[in-house]
């Protein structure tokens, strides 16, 4: 049951990442990242994580709807993106970048002490997992919990500055 | 056996919210006709009782039109992501009392929430987030105009809303952190708010005054309230779907049985967000008696009084529909951003001072 949760969800993740790449419509490429933040929200779930993944659910799909309404008003309704590509080296990088990992499996499937761990949910369900998120957060990394939130504030003021406080241009007037 | 149970809850949850649904909207097509002076349906059966049932058959039979300029995929996704999420939440709603039985020799307790979910209220969050993305894609996929500002309209305002309606669960919450723990769910479940509200802050001859937290909780109540009519893109609110402005909004294009499921999922909102307002701060289906006569008379008994309360505020819903006029769109915006989310957030941090007090003490003891 749960390989089969797993797979199906796993499966969820991975056609959502490649939408979320290989669209050509930024609305389909909103939607593909939504359908791999909720097949991630599953697997919260299998690991028995339950309060992390309500949480994946409320925040990120919060998110990814001020993108898809970011798309529908700025970028335009019929309008696709413009795909051409600017970086034509960015192609021999990736297969680089592609040859290397496949290697480093090779290595790590040779050397054959690397085991896949499946017995994560198997223990005792973590009890009042609300209470200790809350302590952690709250108690022992207060500070670095704080910096997020001030740089996140600092980067939307930022966008709202940068969007509208324009210098203004000799018009003539 | 345990599967048939669950198999069973489920069943149950569904059968009761689609009941209520049918009776909702012929109830509400009566109580707004009966305030207009006119008589709404009255030739399908007495009183017009199974309207809904004709109009459901109608809609299940009738042509799926899929104009030219629609993205297909999106547009026929959109009808499930409404209905989903609105069936998923009736899950989380205790209908009843629960009841102490034996089976097999065996003592438990069965509830009557098919889900009994630690995390509660935040499933309902993350549930009407995800219904959210059913109005916004539906409006956007139908190629057309008016769908699309209804779906634009749609997001923003329940974006704006949500906010409210989570500062106010949030207020109740950590209210209901200082009654006792009846069960070991915590606090976030709805079981255990609606448990811990059938006590009572008094004792002796006024000890049948419930611990309801429409009373120490009523600012979080109010704003609740305003917040699920927004949620429920119901009048005053309904921007959506505005038919002098904008046709039906973001269900223009959609007909036949995609129409018949975004009906479905509205009306199911308005049934399951009562059911929330009424288990949150109403005592969920705690009443009278309910400990004098025990056993499964008394889990009937406290469905029945969930019954009598959800049909009050479901009524209101309808009466307010009957009575105002619909809010123009800044004014919409307004009401939320600068009156209800900074009421809310003054409101959070005063009932926080106070549920320190009662759960540590003064500061200076």
């Amino acid at each position: 049951m749960e390989l089969f949760v797993f797979i199906v969800a796993g499966i969820g993740a991975l056609a959502g990442a490649l939408t979320l790449i290989l669209a050509k419509n930024p609305v389909y490429a909103a939607l593909g990242m939504l359908g791999t933040l909720f097949s991630l929200a599953v697997l919260y779930v299998t690991q028995l994580a339950h309060f992390v993944a309500a949480v994946q659910v409320v925040v990120y799909a919060g998110a990814i709807m001020t993108l898809f309404l970011f798309v529908i008003m700025l970028i335009g309704v019929d309008r696709a993106e413009d795909t051409s590509e600017k970086l034509t080296s960015q192609r021999y990088g990736a297969i680089a970048v592609l040859a290397g990992a496949v290697l480093f499996a090779g290595y790590l499937w040779l050397s054959g002490t690397f085991t896949w761990s499946l017995a994560a949910s198997n223990g005792p369900p973590p009890v009042g997992s609300i209470e200790e998120t809350g302590f952690l957060l709250f108690a022992e990394w207060l500070l670095p919990f704080e910096v997020t939130s001030l740089l996140l504030i600092v980067a939307s003021v930022g966008a709202v500055a940068l969007a509208l406080f324009r210098p203004l241009r000799r018009s003539g007037k | 056996m345990e599967l048939l149970l669950v198999i069973a809850r489920v069943l149950l949850s569904f059968t009761i919210g689609l009941g209520v649904v049918v009776l909702l909207v012929w109830g509400e097509r009566k109580v707004v006709a009966d305030m207009q002076s006119r008589l709404g349906p009255m030739r399908t059966g007495p009183y017009g009782i199974l309207q809904t049932v004709a109009d459901g058959l109608k809609l299940l039979f009738k042509e799926q039109v899929t104009p030219s300029r629609v993205e297909r995929f999106v547009f026929e996704l959109a009808p499930f992501l409404s209905a989903v999420p609105a069936l998923l939440l009736v899950l989380v709603i205790p209908f009843a009392r629960p009841l102490e039985v034996t089976i097999g020799g065996e003592a438990r307790t069965l509830q009557f929430a098919a889900l009994d979910l630690n995390i509660g209220l935040l499933f309902i969050l993350a549930m009407s987030s995800i219904a959210v993305y059913a109005v916004v894609l539906a409006g956007w996929s139908s190629g057309s105009k008016y769908p699309l500002i209804g779906g634009v309209r749609g997001s923003a305002q329940a974006i704006s809303y949500e906010a409210a309606m989570g500062l106010a669960m949030v207020a109740v919450v950590m209210w209901s952190t200082t009654l006792p723990a009846v069960s070991d769910l915590g606090a976030l479940s709805l079981s255990e708010i609606v448990l811990r509200q059938q006590t009572s802050f008094f004792g002796g001859a006024l000890s049948w005054i419930p611990a309801w937290n429409v009373v120490p909780q009523f600012p979080a109540f109010v704003i609740f309230m305003v917040a699920i009519f927004a949620e429920t893109n119901r009048a005053p609110f309904d921007m959506v779907e505005a038919e002098q402005e904008i046709v039906a909004g973001f269900h223009t294009e959609y007909s036949g049985m995609r129409f018949a499921m975004f009906f479905l999922a509205e009306y199911m909102n308005m049934f399951t967000m009562s059911a929330l307002a009424v288990s949150l701060f109403l005592g969920g289906w705690g009443g009278p008696f309910l400990d004098q006569v025990g056993g499964l008379t008394a889990t009937l008994l406290s469905f029945v009084y969930l019954l009598i309360k959800v049909a009050a505020v479901l009524f209101l819903f309808v009466w307010v529909r009957a009575s105002f006029p619909r809010f123009r769109y800044d004014q919409l915006m307004n009401l939320g951003w600068k009156r209800l989310i900074p009421t809310a957030l003054v409101w959070l941090i005063l009932s926080t001072i106070v549920v320190s007090y009662r759960q540590f003490g003064a500061p200076w003891s």
